[in-house]
């Protein structure tokens, strides 16, 4: 399966339940509390199950992840496909 | 000797941080020098206990054979089995110290608790294939480095290596040298002017009294002297760590002015409680989310949350009022969440300055009462507490669970 931004912009929407992923991609996940440790385990388990990406718990910085798009270009640049 | 502690601990580090300075201004690698003076300073800090440095070479070894042997065993095959005996193993020293099996005479040493734990995320990490091989040189390095010997922050391996991997140019030592020296001054002022000045004018004066006003007033002086004794330490040993090119993370971030008690936990000596998010509750959580097992979700976390400070509370020491202590904040976690699910609908508590200064305010009360009981202070109040606690605990899981169910039928009725 490839990763596509779209699709993992669309599974953070679904978790952290909020439009504001989409509109603004570099909005602060975990500072603005849209993104909290139990987020974080769904979207680890979304990504290895849709887009067969498997991240391993203590693989995130929570600054190396603070945003969307932070977190695509980490994915992007340590799972190419 | 106490580490940060006199001064005939300081003395040393001044002189032998000379030759690291020149080094490390001059672009040249230090890691070799650090791990050097860490093996002698060791020496030292060990010196003033009874078999202390026996048993600190025998955890070394016993730690290394563990964690060689399992990296070993884990590239060739990664069977679940390997995994948790090199998980039991590397928490044997800690379980045998803390007297958790009576006829093992294992005293232990200095942070051997702060170790213990370095080794079991390693083991973690190297099933999960984020550490693959593990040379002697970095975790010697990491096992002896001595500014966060006996009370952490707790480093992480790969964060560590990666700093004794990478050597910083003269010019990017030299701003790193500066950082460091102002943290240990920060470091200076926190635990031997304000916390000496609390604990001596403030707290000690206090007496053995018993009465409400006598426990309040004791509740604070505690506080403010634990926050600036541990958090001056914790200075002192990150600006140490600076000073010989490692960037050991930060343990507070002003814990008093958390709004809420999930704020205070990331903030408060925070690469303990991360390394219990990490390790422990994040794990938990996975495994029930990647299982499918079919649980409420917020139940899910509230166990969860009872499992992390419940092996918190643990870590401390096995007395009645440190387990005590770790419910009580499992409680507190779990009574903000259920009050902030609670919140959504019933708009108890609003939003502006005047709401946030009184969350702060209501927060930092909570948090003083917990080290009230963390200073162990109340004696068998803590009885009465745990009495309080369990119902309490039932309480708040049915509420969430009747929460959900309502929610859910509205969902369904839309």
């Amino acid at each position: 399966m490839m990763m596509s931004r779209e699709k993992v912009l669309n599974i953070l929407t679904r978790i952290c339940d909020s439009k504001e992923i989409m509109s603004n991609p570099d909005v602060e996940l975990y500072t603005k509390g849209l993104l909290d440790s139990f987020g974080t385990v769904q979207f680890i388990v979304a990504l290895e199950e849709e887009l067969n990406i498997s991240v391993s718990i203590t693989e995130i910085d929570r600054e190396l992840w603070a945003t969307p798009n932070k977190i695509i270009d980490y994915l992007e640049a340590n799972y190419p496909q | 000797m106490i580490p940060f502690g006199e001064f005939g601990f300081f003395l040393p580090v001044i002189i032998l941080a000379i030759p690291a300075i020149i080094l490390g201004l001059k672009g040249r690698t230090i890691r070799w020098y650090n791990l050097i003076i860490s093996i002698y300073m060791v020496y030292n800090i060990l010196s003033g206990m009874h078999v202390a440095r026996e048993h600190f070479l025998l955890f070394f070894v016993f730690e290394w054979f563990i964690i060689k042997g399992y990296s070993y065993l884990r590239q060739r095959k990664n069977l679940t089995v390997f995994y948790f005996l090199a998980l039991i193993g590397s928490f044997l020293p800690l379980v045998f110290e803390k007297r958790l099996i009576p006829g093992i005479n294992f005293i232990g040493f200095l942070g051997i608790s702060y170790l213990t734990f370095k080794c079991v995320q390693m083991v973690m990490e190297i099933k999960d294939g984020l550490i693959e091989k593990v040379k002697f040189f970095d975790f010697a390095s990491f096992m002896f480095f001595f500014p966060t010997l006996s009370s952490g922050p707790i480093d992480r391996f790969r964060r560590f290596t990666k700093d004794l991997a990478t050597k910083p140019s003269g010019e990017e030592y030299r701003e790193l040298l500066l950082k460091g020296i102002q943290k240990i001054f920060l470091g200076f002022l926190y635990k031997f002017i304000i916390g000496f000045l609390v604990k001596t004018y403030w707290l000690d004066p206090i007496g053995s009294s018993h009465s409400f006003l006598t426990t309040m007033n004791y509740m604070y002086a505690y506080t403010m002297y634990l926050f600036f004794d541990f958090a001056g330490y914790s200075s002192f040993a990150v600006g140490t760590s600076y000073v010989l090119a490692i960037r050991t993370p930060d343990n507070f971030n002003k814990p008093f002015i958390s709004s809420s008690i999930k704020d205070f936990w990331n903030r408060w000596h925070m690469t303990l409680s991360t390394w219990f998010r990490d390790y422990v509750y994040m794990r938990l959580i996975y495994y029930f989310v990647k299982k499918k097992i079919r649980i409420n979700k917020y139940v899910l976390s509230y166990i969860g949350y009872f499992l992390l400070f419940g092996l918190m509370g643990l870590w401390h020491g096995s007395d009645l009022f440190y387990i005590v202590y770790g419910l009580y904040h499992a409680v507190m976690m779990t009574g903000f969440d259920v009050f902030s699910q609670l919140n959504k609908d019933w708009k108890l508590w609003g939003s502006g300055k005047g709401w946030n200064l009184l969350s702060i305010l209501v927060t930092f009360h909570f948090v003083c009462f917990g080290f009230l009981i963390f200073s162990g202070h109340i004696g068998y109040l803590n009885w009465v507490l745990l009495l309080i606690i369990i119902p309490l605990t039932i309480l708040l899981f049915m509420i969430q669970i009747i929460q959900s169910a309502h929610k859910k039928l509205e969902m369904q009725k839309a």
